[in-house]
């Protein structure tokens, strides 16, 4: 690894811009975009799958090239837009729904300090960045000049805002135990002497699935995709997109939920640690595959969710959030506080 | 105090994990697809799919011009002109054309006929790339006849003892 951080530095430090543009091209934008690619045919499938069909099979090796397909359809067609729609707000939108999105993985770690920013606020950079993603949303129902996509970007935003709150406080629980806001330093406070039951997942169960279930509120998906709602509201804020901003919120889309199964095993997980112990070899090591293993399981079970579950009522979501998850995650505030003050959970067992 | 066991139950999302494993189960069922163009579903020897006109073992086409299709055919898909044949005097079709844009495949020509002449053949899979072909000429149905004669026999046969 030495040899490519050396080059690296030397590039920096003589075409700082081109540098810089080529590896923020590099990641996480290249990475993301082949990433949720992957995503959607894998959502695809497993949906298919569990609707005992096939899913895609037809273009490329177990139709692998469908969404390639798909995306180039939709970068070839045409922009419309609608009447009287403010042409620059409508085409803002999709960008700034992208942009926080993808920003948000400069903190991201993938081993021990290894992220593009080994911020010391990087928890509450993650949340600054998931929280103005909903302007885009809320911009795009705003610019349409649509009812519906009105409709859609309010349901939107007073969700994801609801949702924040209850995700803002299971979060606090974790930097009680961690005593950090570090990603890298949350994750190697949780490599304890139990291994496994050492990480964040036991003292904090609650809040994990707290987490999990808000993180799918916050990303508008399934059931909680009221903002889209077809039966009623057509497509929600994107229903007057089409061709490549759509194919942007699509991306943002499946973006945030890469990002939301990265976190889940970050924060709660062990992030890279191995679940087995040490002793195991090449099994117990800690590295980046076991944090890709643990994000591929929790976007496997964003689609599993989403074969399974129909989509909540309006109120039933909002009553979930205020009246569920927010007095649970505050009491586990206070129950997180006084494990770490026993001495049960945290940094140091 | 059921409530309170109530607000338990659904605080540990039982029913939700009971619907996260049934879908589990169906993950790994094997599929219904079926592949189209690679895989064929069975036919019934009763489907009714593109017409033909069959002829006897000996070459002599079936048709007498009867036209009990023309007349049963609720679409009135099928036109019938006929006259004596020019070598012997019988009664044959001069002309014998269905409209398949008007074809409901009900299947009532075939049910009519007195000498199983026209016919539905298995064939399901034909399309039109001009104008006008899709007027099945008696020439036309005459060749699909001949070309698929041993299936409608064979499928004929099968059904022989529910006719």
């Amino acid at each position: 690894m030495n040899w490519i951080i050396d080059a690296y530095h030397w590039c920096a430090t003589n075409f700082p811009t081109l540098t810089m543009a080529i590896s923020l091209l590099l990641f996480p934008l290249l990475p993301v975009i082949i990433a949720v690619a992957m995503y959607v045919w894998w959502e695809r499938k497993i949906i298919g799958w569990m609707h005992v069909r096939m899913g895609p099979n037809k273009v490329g090796p177990f139709g692998l090239a469908q969404t390639f397909a798909d995306v180039f359809k939709l970068l070839f067609k045409e922009i419309v837009y609608p009447t009287s729609a403010n042409k620059k707000l409508f085409l803002l939108a999709p960008l700034w729904a992208l942009v926080p999105s993808l920003a948000a993985w400069a903190v991201i770690p993938i081993g021990p300090h290894q992220a593009w920013s080994d911020a010391n606020a990087g928890l509450l950079f993650l949340l600054a960045m998931t929280s103005m993603g909903v302007y885009g949303i809320i911009l795009a129902g705003w610019a349409s000049n649509s009812r519906y996509a009105m409709l859609g970007a309010m349901r939107s935003a007073a969700q994801v805002v609801s949702y924040e709150i209850a995700m803002g406080f299971s979060l606090v629980g974790v930097l009680v135990l961690a005593g950090s806001l570090n990603l890298s330093e949350i994750v190697n406070a949780q490599a304890g002497r139990f291994g496994l039951f050492s990480w964040f997942w036991l003292p904090l169960l609650p809040m994990f699935v707290i987490y999990f279930v808000s993180g799918v509120a916050e990303t508008n998906r399934s059931p909680f995709d009221v903002a889209e709602g077809e039966s009623e509201i057509v497509a929600g804020f994107h229903v007057e997109y089409a061709g490549a901003p759509f194919a942007v919120f699509f991306l943002t889309e499946y973006a945030n939920m890469i990002l939301i199964s990265f976190l889940a095993p970050i924060l709660f997980l062990g992030g890279w640690l191995s679940p087995f112990p040490a002793s195991w070899g090449i099994l117990g090591a800690p590295g980046w595959w076991w944090l890709i293993a643990k994000a591929f399981f929790f976007a496997t079970v964003y689609l599993w969710f989403r074969a399974s579950f129909p989509r909540y009522r309006y109120d039933q979501i909002m009553r979930l959030g205020w009246k569920v998850f927010i007095p649970i995650a505050l009491a586990w505030v206070f129950v997180a506080g006084c494990l770490k003050y026993a001495g049960l959970a945290g940094a140091d067992v | 105090m059921n409530r309170v066991i109530g607000y338990l139950k659904s605080l540990l999302l039982l029913e939700l994990c009971a619907g996260l494993a049934l879908t589990f189960k169906y993950l790994w069922r094997p599929k219904y697809t079926v592949r189209y163009p690679m895989e064929h579903l069975p036919k019934s020897n009763r489907f009714r799919g593109l017409h033909a006109l069959r002829r006897y073992p000996n070459g002599e086409e079936r048709c007498i011009a009867c036209k009990l299709c023309e007349a049963v055919c609720p679409a009135l898909a099928i036109t019938i002109d006929s006259a004596p044949r020019a070598e012997d005097g019988e009664r044959r079709t001069t002309r014998y054309e269905i409209d398949l844009f008007k074809c409901i495949f009900c299947g009532f020509c075939e049910e009519s006929c007195p000498v199983d002449s026209i016919v539905e053949t298995a064939v399901h899979e034909y399309h039109f790339e001009k104008r006008g072909e899709n007027i099945m000429t008696k020439s036309k149905l005459l060749a699909i006849g001949d070309r698929f004669e041993k299936d409608i026999a064979a499928a004929r046969a099968q059904d022989a003892a529910y006719r």
